[in-house]
């Protein structure tokens, strides 16, 4: 079943004409997802092509969703206009919206979240890498891919992946895949000190989700939603689940690159969130290259 | 982005919050007019503080030997011999780390007859992506202990961001601080300024510790703001231009910027060990796993996603100013990037660079296969790792013996 998105989820990418947007809407299309419509403003009535695709153009979600059914959207559009973005997906009444843009100041953020409480729309992200549900043919080539991830290191199977870091996403896919482990679902919910989709949201999902087996959560340096989740999982938790936390390392009071990566006030230490993991019986990863593994020998 | 405490007060005061009077100062000339006008308004005690983007000012010491970076006076006089004395100095204290911070700005205000210290902050809350007001009785010390051994002594109030601070949440506040009659009417407007500063200004954080009762010239008790200390939203400063135009160079690592010029997340740290990484998690793992296997790293280096051979080179020659680097470990997961296109980055960096310090690589994604054999027949003596693991243990093994 996967979560979230299947491989016959119809995706709209927002700001598919910017270069970021049409560059990753492309590899989607290359990937097989079904990629129904963009929406950039202005430029409604015309084509986005490649590779023999055909990709209607509209000047707003509202106009893509009713004349393609699309239910989740990519949304690539800059900092200053993201937030507004997000929103008109809301209004279209999306399923999801994957936010992938990066810089999006948090007072945006903050309001676009209060306005959409209560919609049905799903956020994930923003600054995230997006979603990947790995299709079955080569390379996981059939899946729905939301955002920026790499899709050829996929392999469909069993595991559930969440994580606030793209890369390091992408690290332990590639583990899994290696060891010919295939996932059920892999999601960034992104960096940012606000975001639509916490890690507990997804552990949630992936322990619904009768085709997850076991699940990865990936973490950082800042805020508490590491240890939110491994307080619901120590009581609640039904499947193995392995962990990494990032930044031990890290001074205080510097962002680590990703807006949300800051210990401050001796809060969100990679400690503190390692030591929950622990408590809830999360295997913790000794080292960023044994994600994987971890998780394999609890199995 | 952090600024000075003169400019947050600048900005405080724009939104109403009330300062001690004062002025800024860059000589000790400028030190005694401000003083001798303060003095002449009725002021009968001065302070004259150093302005640096760290904290534990009052407790640092000079590396002249003089003590404190925050100093009470009475005369001109005194503050122009205070001022001599800190300006063009540099200010250790238990936040700058060893190196210090050059002082090349004061702020000479007046120093109330302080009655009572308090505490109030606004921030957001990660747990409900709500601002959220903190404030304590216990002002002027250190709030993470008030909160670890008396948590009761602080008040935490959620402002609903579509609403905007409301009037009944700053007389919930004030009654909560213990304050009474005019003073809680002057605490309740002071919190709807504090909040606007906070939300007008895209801010991510301002602290106001202490905020003081005072007695006022007249007489009366008065609150206000003796401290403030505010931080910015990074991702917000395109749209406050007066805001962009209070950032201090000076107060940033000079390698710092040079990275920021190139698109390059770069932090110094004091290993030996520099990184090279494309991504922020990733970046963050590869200084864990260099401390993991024995060393430390040198730094937090993000190239992002891209990784061109202009950055890559940018990089290379970022990380080889830093004297206490030893050696160097590029940790690229090229997920659409092409392997091989970063890999004949590196190998011209390296030979533009002229390094001759040890090179650790280790490359995964995308065309690998590719990536690697350049790498190979680059001629260069550079020593590559499998997986991460084992691109850490060989780059630890060239400076730990």
């Amino acid at each position: 079943m996967a979560i979230l998105v299947t491989p016959k989820t119809k995706l709209l990418v927002q700001g598919i004409t910017g270069e970021f947007g049409a560059r990753h809407a492309k590899l989607s299309l290359d990937y097989g997802t079904q990629l129904v419509a963009g929406v950039t403003p202005g430029k409604g009535g015309q084509f986005f092509e490649h590779g023999g695709a055909k990709v209607p153009i509209f000047d707003t979600v509202a106009d893509a969703v009713k004349q393609t059914g699309a239910t989740a959207s990519a949304v690539f559009v800059p900092p200053p206009f993201a937030a507004d973005a997000i929103l008109e997906g809301v209004d279209a009444g999306l399923d999801l919206v994957v936010a992938i843009t990066e810089g999006i100041p948090v007072r945006d953020m903050v309001r676009a979240k209060q306005a959409m409480a209560g919609s049905k729309t799903r956020l994930i992200g923003p600054n995230c890498p997006g979603i990947v549900t790995p299709g079955t043919g080569k390379d996981s080539h059939g899946g729905c891919r939301i955002g920026i991830a790499p899709g050829y290191i996929h392999k469909q199977g069993n595991i559930g992946v969440v994580s606030r870091s793209g890369t390091l996403t992408y690290e332990a896919v590639w583990q899994l895949t290696s060891r010919g482990v295939g996932q059920s679902t892999c999601v960034g919910i992104g960096g940012d000190p606000v975001n639509g989709t916490s890690h507990l949201d997804v552990i949630k999902l992936f322990m619904a989700d009768p085709e997850t087996k076991g699940i990865i959560m990936i973490g950082e340096i800042g805020g508490s939603a590491e240890e939110e989740a491994a307080e619901w999982i120590a009581k609640h938790g039904k499947k193995p689940v392995a962990g990494f936390i990032a930044g031990a390392t890290a001074p205080p009071g510097r962002r680590m690159g990703h807006a949300g990566a800051i210990v401050s006030g001796g809060k969100g230490t990679a400690e503190a969130k390692i030591s929950a993991f622990k408590a809830a019986g999360i295997g913790v990863a000794a080292t960023p290259s044994d994600m994987a593994e971890t998780l394999l020998k609890m199995m | 982005m952090n600024i000075h405490e003169y400019q947050a007060k600048q900005l405080l005061k724009q939104y109403g919050v009330a300062v001690p009077d004062g002025d800024v100062c860059k000589t000790p000339e400028e030190a005694f007019a401000a003083a001798q006008k303060l003095v002449a308004t009725g002021h009968k005690m001065l302070v004259v503080k150093s302005q640096i983007h760290a904290g534990g000012r009052g407790k640092g010491t000079f590396k002249s030997g003089f003590k404190g970076g925050v100093k009470l006076c009475k005369t001109a006089a005194e503050a122009k011999d205070l001022a001599t004395a800190m300006l063009g100095n540099v200010l250790v204290t238990k936040q700058t780390g060893p190196d210090g911070r050059l002082v090349s700005t004061l702020l000479v205000a007046g120093a109330p007859n302080i009655k009572k210290e308090l505490y109030l902050a606004v921030l957001l809350d990660r747990g409900n992506s709500r601002p959220l007001i903190m404030a304590s009785t216990e002002g002027g010390v250190d709030i993470e202990e008030v909160a670890e051994k008396t948590p009761e002594k602080i008040v935490k109030e959620h402002v609903d961001p579509g609403m905007g601070f409301q009037g009944w949440q700053g007389r919930k506040i004030a009654a909560a601080l213990g304050l009474k009659g005019d003073l809680a009417n002057q605490c309740a407007k002071l919190l709807a300024g504090v909040y606007k500063t906070w939300w007008e200004a895209d801010a991510s954080m301002v602290e106001i510790n202490p905020l003081c009762i005072i007695e006022g010239t007249d007489g009366k008790d008065q609150l206000v703001a003796v401290d403030a200390k505010i931080g910015l939203d990074d991702n917000a400063l395109y749209r406050h231009k007066d805001i962009q135009a209070m950032r201090d160079l000076a107060e940033e690592s000079p390698l710092e910027i040079e990275a920021s010029k190139f698109n390059l997340n770069y932090i110094k740290l004091d290993g030996s060990i520099a990184c090279l990484v494309n991504g922020a998690g990733l970046a963050m793992a590869t200084m864990d796993i260099i401390q993991h296997y024995g060393a430390s790293p040198a730094n937090f280096l993000d190239v992002g996603g891209g990784a061109s051979k202009d950055q890559v080179t940018a990089a290379f020659k970022i990380i080889l100013s830093d004297p206490s680097v030893k050696a160097i470990f590029v940790n690229i997961f090229g997920g659409i990037m092409d392997c091989n296109v970063i890999a004949t980055g590196i190998v011209a960096a390296v030979k533009e660079t002229g390094l001759k310090l040890p090179l650790v690589v280790r490359l995964e994604g995308n065309n690998v296969a590719a990536g690697k054999k350049t790498l190979a027949e680059s001629g260069l003596t550079l020593i590559t790792g499998d997986s991460m693991a084992d691109a850490a243990q060989k780059v630890v093994k060239t400076v730990v013996k």
